[in-house]
């Protein structure tokens, strides 16, 4: 498969990367589950719920840094939460006056803010260990394991494998663009049109992307056919699990299980 | 500062984390319905073709997702895609295309979470292509086969489709208590009448370009048949849906749990409740939030009724010409 910048997929051979594709995926599925069912500022199972992140990320040889860098990235959605510190009613916290408005920040709209952002960032960790340590077949697989229908995974399957030469191919189209577009520090000189412009030659660049992608699935169709596709997508049995898989699978659920009823008592 | 997440490239793409587990499992079930039927659809309609059609599809408004037009202020606009998906494939295609295009996003990129998968497919999946359809067939059935209505068509469907996902999202977000609803709403709105502006100019431009080279994709009436009524009417109703409840909500922070305790309210507005309710919340905030839905029900009807309008108009000068020309 073409190497690309965008794939996040780093190939490894920690216990990690060798534990099968459906366990990583149901368990990942799972952790993130616990992690949204656990009730607001239960700071001692976010607390057991990262640290679990943190040892995966140990055993999978990423770096926790890595992951860590990555999940901050990820993360400037935070914001749109940050208006419940002022407007979950209770004890106030701290008193900001800005102008002639007064922001009071409560308790507990801070401790619902930080346990959102809390949460947020431990899921986040986990998606990224799964892209990272997975190859996208491999996802596919796992797809197929929790019974996504055949023709959505093809579809998931074929898009991947076209994804980065279309990407290739809007790279180019920027390229041109920004190859016949110029810039002058004369002032009488403006660069680029009105907006309206601007938007119509992204939207040229667009359509032309789409053009092109018709085309090229008119042909992929043709080849298809000529290997003798027939409208059935066929893919090879799943292979069974080892003895090893089935072991963390139950373990992990089973952790995660009482993680759940800690969150319930707690 | 805080306006940052909202105008960020991909700014609908919820995080895990955000959504309460009701919430986001409740979005899973009616995403996996919508899916599961457009599979049913998609086979009757494309046959065998549609693997190679929708993966490419797919790949393509992923890719044109990275296609930008800078606005002002290190801001720019972007290509969410529902509905040039919608236009270009049908909107059951389309459901399929964006489901897989964010499903990607999620399960690679970590563009919005895991969990709350099911939440952003609806959205930008199911809201974002069942409300294009919805426009663009309205506008394509007054324009008949001419060209204004390929483009105006296209326009419209982008921006509702936009405007009406990000409300959704604020709508889910306050649901789950993540996000006060009247500072969410106004917000998400807000901005994202200016974002859809921007997707409705490169919906447009990527129209004239197909226009101009392929017609015969835009002008086929295959179009036509696939969707049929009952998503047309389904489109319809959603939007209605977003744009009684947004306002409603958006009166009070608590949002939708303020409207379901208003809806038990007025059931039992005469019993001894009432006195519940302190005097100076309740006439203010209702006759707000009622004379908040009547503006807005009366703008959207009055903006039908002049395109409605000037579509006719438009329509009889053509006969008449038509006719003078004999």
């Amino acid at each position: 498969m073409h190497v690309h910048f965008l794939d996040p997929y780093r190939p490894g051979h920690s216990s990690i990367h060798q534990l099968d594709a459906r366990v990583k995926f149901i368990l990942t599925l799972a952790f993130i589950l616990t992690t949204a069912l656990t009730p607001i500022g239960a700071w001692p199972i976010y607390i057991l719920l990262l640290a679990w992140a943190i040892i995966v990320e140990i055993l999978s040889e990423l770096g926790v840094g890595f992951v860590l860098r990555r999940a901050v990235l990820a993360l400037p959605f935070v914001l749109a939460a940050l208006p419940v510190i002022f407007t979950v009613p209770g004890a106030a916290l701290l008193s900001l006056s800005i102008g002639p408005w007064a922001l009071t920040i409560t308790l507990p709209g801070a401790e619902r803010f930080i346990s959102i952002a809390l949460k947020s960032w431990i899921s986040v960790q986990m998606a990224i260990v799964l892209a990272a340590t997975t190859s996208f077949p491999d996802l596919l697989t796992a797809m197929r394991a929790i019974k996504v229908p055949r023709l959505l995974v093809a579809v998931f399957g074929l898009m991947w494998r076209y994804l980065f030469v279309l990407v290739d191919e809007a790279l180019r189209l920027m390229r041109a663009r920004l190859s016949r577009s110029g810039e002058s520090d004369r002032e009488d000189l403006k660069s680029g049109g009105a907006l309206i412009w601007r938007a119509k030659v992204a939207g040229g660049m667009a359509g032309s992307l789409f053009l092109r992608a018709l085309e090229r699935s008119d042909r992929i169709y043709m080849t298809m056919l000529a290997r003798g596709y027939d409208g059935e997508v066929r893919a090879a049995p799943l292979p069974p699990l080892s003895r090893r898989d089935w072991l963390t699978l139950w373990l992990c659920l089973g952790l995660l299980f009482a993680i759940l009823v800690g969150a319930a008592l707690f | 500062m805080l306006l940052s997440p909202f105008l960020s490239p991909q700014p609908m793409h919820i995080p895990d984390g955000f959504l309460s587990p009701l919430v986001s499992i409740l979005l899973w079930v009616f995403s996996v319905l919508a899916i599961a039927y457009s599979l049913k659809r998609v086979n009757e309609d494309l046959g065998e073709r549609q693997v190679p059609l929708m993966g490419v599809l797919a790949a393509a408004i992923f890719a044109g997702q990275m296609l930008n037009f800078t606005v002002a202020g290190g801001t720019s606009g972007h290509l969410m895609g529902a509905a040039i998906a919608t236009i270009l494939l049908g909107p059951w295609a389309a459901i399929l295309v964006m489901t897989t295009v964010v499903g990607v996003q999620a399960l690679i990129f970590q563009d919005g979470g895991l969990l709350a998968l099911g939440a952003n497919i609806f959205n930008m999946g199911v809201i974002g292509v069942a409300t294009s359809y919805f426009v663009n067939r309205t506008i394509r059935r007054i324009a008949g086969e001419r060209r204004w209505g390929v483009f105006l068509g296209g326009f419209l469907a982008a921006w509702v489709s936009i405007v009406l996902a990000a409300l959704a999202v604020a709508l889910q977000l306050s649901l789950s208590r993540t996000s006060p609803a009247n500072i969410a709403i106004p917000a998400m709105a807000g901005i994202h009448a200016l974002i859809g502006f921007g997707e409705g100019l490169i919906t447009i431009g990527a129209l004239a370009l197909i226009y101009a080279a392929r017609p015969d994709l835009l002008l086929s009436s295959k179009q036509r048949a696939v969707g049929g009524n009952a998503l047309w009417v389904s489109g319809l109703a959603i939007a209605l849906a977003l744009a009684i409840a947004s306002p409603l909500a958006s009166s009070q922070p608590d949002g939708l749990e303020w409207v379901a305790e208003q809806q038990g309210f007025l059931d039992t507005a005469r019993g001894p409740f009432y006195e519940i309710i302190p005097d100076y919340i309740f006439p203010g905030i209702s006759n707000q939030a009622i004379a908040t839905i009547l503006a807005g029900v009366l703008g959207t009807l009055m903006v039908f009724g002049v395109s409605f309008a000037v579509a006719y108009s438009r329509r009889k000068r053509r006969l008449n010409e038509v006719r003078q020309s004999r």
